[in-house]
């Protein structure tokens, strides 16, 4: 959890309004199940209630919205206000779209060798090599792969393709959008396409801001990367997981933090 | 020594102009030691109620007193409405910071809280509350009050136990 959403408020947040503290990214969908093709709303941002836009609006400069079919749609309407992002996705074909925000950097720190000073920097593996100097002390990089998204589904759902890279959250042959209060859901984490085992998922509902406890459901996949939900209620929910292993692709880094986050709906 | 003290203060509540049979109220708030992986001191506000909910006193608030200046997270002020119930109250019409009262959040542990004898003296005699809140980021919010009579007809504790965010919250009464 720590990990996670320190991870995502690195990618994410607003570099004026700062990193310090770990806080939720999350996008929000005005609507997850259409009978027909329409355009869907939705908000993005990072803050610790969920889903109140109340800290910091999201980059979408990583957005990526993928149709059923595998084609990529652009958004539309994209703005980014104080407090949250806002965009348009027309959903014009049958079936299950993803909407991702897809994080992949890395984080640097070390000791400047003059000064003594310690130093933070993050970015591709192409800006670190040039913002670290070479002779800087105790340079540690830690490669992030984040993902955070959401699924609308216009008729039938479909199964999205699962990436095959990073932590992902796979249907167990359920649909996303498919959740109803009262039922049981299963789905499965992987990493890098293989299940990810004995990894624990965070289940949050919406609406935080309305109890007095967060109320977060914590549970382990099983030896197949699968985890089950019993939907107490209708509403959004946040799905939360984060790991990290050393199967880095950047060169620099020792460390890969894997984090992943999405937005469900469940109807009563 | 017993001579001594006995000595000492009469000696010292006359050099201070406090009456030795002033009334008095005091009282002591637990913050929790919890296990999460991400903690955030909490918010607390101490404040006495009347009978009819209305404020009579803000005894304490506890909250992220930096300024934007020097916290990254912006002003700790923002987060002062989730001490939902004081914020509907009192703490809306307060300006923060209030000498004596608001101070920086506080760790785990118990902590005194002192009302100035010049709060209680004010309190008309009466059904009262002492009322915590305590409200904490990424964590829950939890309300415990101790209820008394003002004043008190002999020296005697009240105590209220939080759940969650709160641990024991104790009342000493002074007649």
């Amino acid at each position: 959890m720590t990990l996670s959403i320190r991870t995502l408020a690195f990618a994410t947040a607003l570099t004026a309004v700062g990193m310090a503290h770990a806080h939720n990214a999350w996008l929000l969908p005005s609507t997850t199940v259409l009978s027909k093709p329409d355009t869907i709303s939705v908000d993005a941002a990072v803050s610790n209630d969920l889903f109140v836009a109340n800290h910091a609006a999201m980059r979408l400069d990583n957005l990526l919205i993928t149709a059923p079919d595998g084609s990529t749609v652009k958004p539309e309407s994209e703005a980014k206000l104080k407090h949250r992002s806002v965009f348009d996705v027309d959903v014009s074909t049958v079936g299950t779209y993803r909407i991702a925000v897809v994080n992949a950097g890395g984080f640097a720190s070390w000791k400047d060798k003059a000064t003594g000073q310690q130093k933070r920097a993050r970015g591709t593996p192409e800006s670190l090599a040039k913002e670290i100097p070479a002779d800087a002390q105790e340079v540690t990089v830690t490669q992030s792969v984040g993902r955070i998204e959401t699924f609308v589904t216009v008729g039938k759902p479909s199964a999205p393709k699962p990436i095959g890279q990073g932590l992902e959250m796979v249907s167990t042959g359920g649909a996303f959008t498919d959740l109803a209060k009262g039922e049981k859901a299963t789905f499965a984490l992987h990493i890098d396409g293989q299940p990810a085992k004995d990894l624990e998922v965070t289940v949050t509902a919406g609406n935080t801001q309305y109890r007095d406890q967060l109320a977060e459901t914590k549970i382990k996949t099983d030896d197949k990367g699968q985890f089950s939900v019993t939907w107490p209620t209708a509403g959004m929910y946040w799905i939360d997981a984060s790991t990290k292993d050393n199967k880095t692709t950047m060169p620099q880094a020792k460390e890969r933090r894997l984090s992943y986050a999405a937005t469900v709906e469940v109807m009563p | 020594m017993q001579v001594r003290y006995s000595l000492a203060i009469p000696a010292l509540a006359a050099l201070f102009g406090v009456p030795a049979v002033a009334a008095g109220l005091g009282a002591s708030i637990e913050v929790p030691r919890l296990n999460v992986s991400e903690y955030h001191r909490p918010y607390v506000a101490a404040w006495i109620e009347r009978a009819d909910n209305s404020v009579a006193a803000t005894a304490a608030v506890w909250y992220d007193v930096r300024t934007r200046t020097n916290n990254p997270e912006g002003e700790g002020t923002k987060w002062l409405k989730d001490l939902r119930q004081w914020w509907r109250r009192t703490g809306r019409e307060l300006q923060v910071p209030i000498d004596g009262v608001t101070s920086a959040t506080k760790p785990a542990g118990t902590h005194a809280v002192s009302l100035p004898d010049a709060a209680a003296a004010k309190l008309a005699p009466g059904a009262y509350k002492f009322v915590v809140e305590a409200a904490r980021e990424v964590g829950g919010r939890e309300v415990v009050s101790v209820p008394f009579q003002w004043p008190p007809t002999k020296a005697e504790q009240q105590r209220a136990s939080g759940s969650t965010e709160l641990g024991e919250i104790r009342l000493e009464l002074k007649p």
